[in-house]
């Protein structure tokens, strides 16, 4: 029987991944691929609570009976997304101007700006 | 209909943006009017917001996710007058590089509203939405020039800053699972019924929204794109960067700890936290200025110590009790303060740099002689990011260290204030440069009329304001005051 701990523990683990794999990759594009995937987990992670709705404490006294908490997880989920696809596309751009200007995207190579 | 009455600044600042774009492609020869469509939808967004104020009937919109209230009017006007005079200030830049003139202006324009919507946002996906809508422009914006250095500060800014989003957006589904909704009052209402029993959940959510905020802050340790990016992106776009996201992460800072997360025994640890990214930010940010020879490095690292200064402010609030008002309006003096005399000394470079090729604080020498208003200018400007007297700059850091003695956190005050001394160094450095230095070319500098209006306009601001602190002082403190009602 899947229960929330189950999507929780996963998300967290890809969010770890992604964070891992975001502040380690050497090539721009690598980078993003772990931003894609801290994403991803978050999305999960919404989703999870959204599903098993209630949260972790019942709170069903509080909630704003205009505005469903079932549903709030869910539209945050159809925003992430959106906004990721907005965020890779400005991304690509960008790495392809600094490709062009240095014919390369290793972020360690990026070194024009120091003291 | 009452509802995009509510959000009609940011639509009047968005419709502007559109019509920038629609000028453009019918009417390419008349491109020298596009500043004025921007320059006139702002006025517009500045405008509606004075009618709210004049009705005075503070509401909610869209199921209680925005609000127009005191202190999102306060935010929207400084935004409105940091956008406008980064417009002004960029006209003569936009025309010399001369490509994507309307592009330009449309994204500065998008990123404001974006700016304005996070002044209101009382939502967790709300903030979200506004945040990446002022981000995203701003990423563009940052690698806008052609050259090596604009691409790579935009490719570093955007990749960093897609980090902090990520894990502010972590912070926020951990609020929204132990919530079981996005609204801030619900989050309020959730944590003050389960009590302390979820305070370690809690408190790992607040550490996580803390570092995707700092690195829009700019605060210690999530400061490192900030040097780099100032110096990289095109001077007007890192003018925008440098006020514009700070200002607005400390406003929704301000309405997310407060409004979602006030809870005495929540606020108290996130109140540590601040304190101590306040007492680090500002250390680290003064001691990596001083040795600076690049004038635009130099600011980025004064502007992560200038954001230690906020975060006194910010963790006072939390801890003051019945001097919670105080604390608030300071830190909100402050980001208005800094807003107008950090954006002065970044268009005084403009209008320097663009003239000499250089950003060399050394190239700075004489200035007095070659161009004795910007040299006066930027003099003020530095003076009150010191928090000498008499600018503004002195009453917004006697607020905030008054509002720290209230609050019991006198050893922050003490680092605040020897911190300001050793800002005060290098920034008369500067000024001691410009008037005291021996120019190697003493040709007289010709001064665009644009940058000249943009630099009067925030000098005249930081002197007026210095002498006769008491209309923005009671702006502040009515804005703070929607916290204290709540």
């Amino acid at each position: 029987m899947l229960t929330i701990e189950h999507f929780l523990t996963v998300g967290a683990l890809l969010f770890c991944l992604g964070l891992v794999i975001a502040l380690s990759k050497r090539n721009a594009i690598g980078v993003l691929m772990g931003i894609e995937l801290m994403l991803n987990s978050v999305n999960l992670t919404l989703i999870a609570f959204s599903r098993f709705s209630g949260g972790l404490v019942d709170t069903s006294a509080l909630h704003n009976k205009d505005f469903p908490p079932e549903i709030g997880g869910h539209a945050f989920v159809a925003f992430v997304i959106t906004v990721a696809a907005a965020e890779a596309a400005v991304a690509l751009a960008l790495a392809v101007s600094v490709y062009r200007n240095r014919q390369t995207v290793e972020v360690d190579q990026l070194d024009l700006l120091k003291l | 209909m009452s509802e995009l009455d509510i959000v009609g600044p940011q639509l009047a600042i968005l419709l502007a943006a559109g019509a920038v774009l629609v000028w453009d492609a019918l009417l390419p020869t008349r491109r020298q009017y596009l500043p004025y469509i921007a320059l006139a939808g702002i006025l517009g967004a500045a405008i509606w917001t004075s009618t709210w104020v004049i009705r005075g009937d503070f509401q909610t919109a869209f199921d209680g996710t925005f609000a127009i209230d005191q202190y999102a009017v306060f935010f929207q006007y400084v935004f409105a007058g940091i956008t406008a005079i980064v417009v002004i200030a960029s006209i003569d830049w936009v025309n010399r590089v001369g490509r994507r003139q309307s592009e330009y202006y449309a994204l500065v324009l998008t990123a404001s509203a974006g700016l304005m919507f996070l002044a209101g946002a009382r939502d967790l996906i709300t903030i979200f939405l506004a945040l990446e809508l002022s981000s995203i422009p701003q990423y563009i914006l940052a690698g806008w020039g052609k050259d090596q250095r604009s691409s790579e500060a935009g490719m570093k800014y955007l990749l960093l800053g897609a980090i902090a989003s990520a894990l502010l957006l972590y912070g926020m589904a951990l609020l929204y699972g132990f919530a079981g909704s996005t609204l801030l009052t619900d989050i309020s209402a959730a944590i003050a019924d389960s009590g302390a029993g979820n305070r370690s959940l809690l408190i790992v959510a607040s550490v996580l929204l803390i570092a995707g905020f700092g690195f829009k802050m700019a605060v210690v340790p999530f400061q490192m794109w900030v040097p780099d990016v100032y110096q990289g992106a095109p001077t007007p776009v890192a003018a925008f960067l440098s006020v514009g996201s700070k200002a607005a992460a400390f406003a929704v800072v301000m309405r997310l700890f407060f409004e979602g997360l006030g809870e005495q025994f929540l606020s108290n640890d996130w109140a540590m936290i601040f304190a101590v990214i306040a007492a680090v930010s500002m250390t680290l940010g003064n001691v990596f200025a001083i040795v600076q020879r690049d004038i635009k490095r130099m600011l980025g690292y004064s502007s992560i110590a200038q954001a230690g200064n906020f975060m006194i402010g910010l963790a006072a609030i939390s801890i003051a009790g019945e001097h919670f008002v105080q604390g608030a309006s300071g830190v909100l003096l402050f980001v208005a303060a800094y807003a107008f005399t950090n954006l002065g000394a970044f268009i005084a470079v403009i209008g320097i740099s663009q003239k000499i090729g250089s950003d060399d604080i050394a190239d700075y020498a004489g200035m007095w002689k070659r161009a004795p208003l910007l040299a006066l200018a930027l003099a003020f400007c530095l003076i009150s990011l010191a928090g000498i007297p008499p600018t503004v700059g002195f009453w917004a850091k006697l607020y905030v260290f008054n509002a720290g003695i209230h609050a019991d956190l006198a050893w922050l005050v003490i680092i605040g204030v020897l911190n300001s001394v050793v800002s005060a160094y290098y920034y008369l450095a500067v000024v001691r440069q410009m008037f005291m230095g021996e120019a190697e070319d003493e040709q007289k500098l010709a001064i665009s009329p644009t940058v000249a209006l943009a630099l009067g306009v925030a000098t005249i601001g930081v002197i007026v304001f210095g002498i006769i602190p008491t209309p923005l002082v009671d702006a502040a403190r009515e804005a703070a005051a929607i916290f204290a009602a709540s």
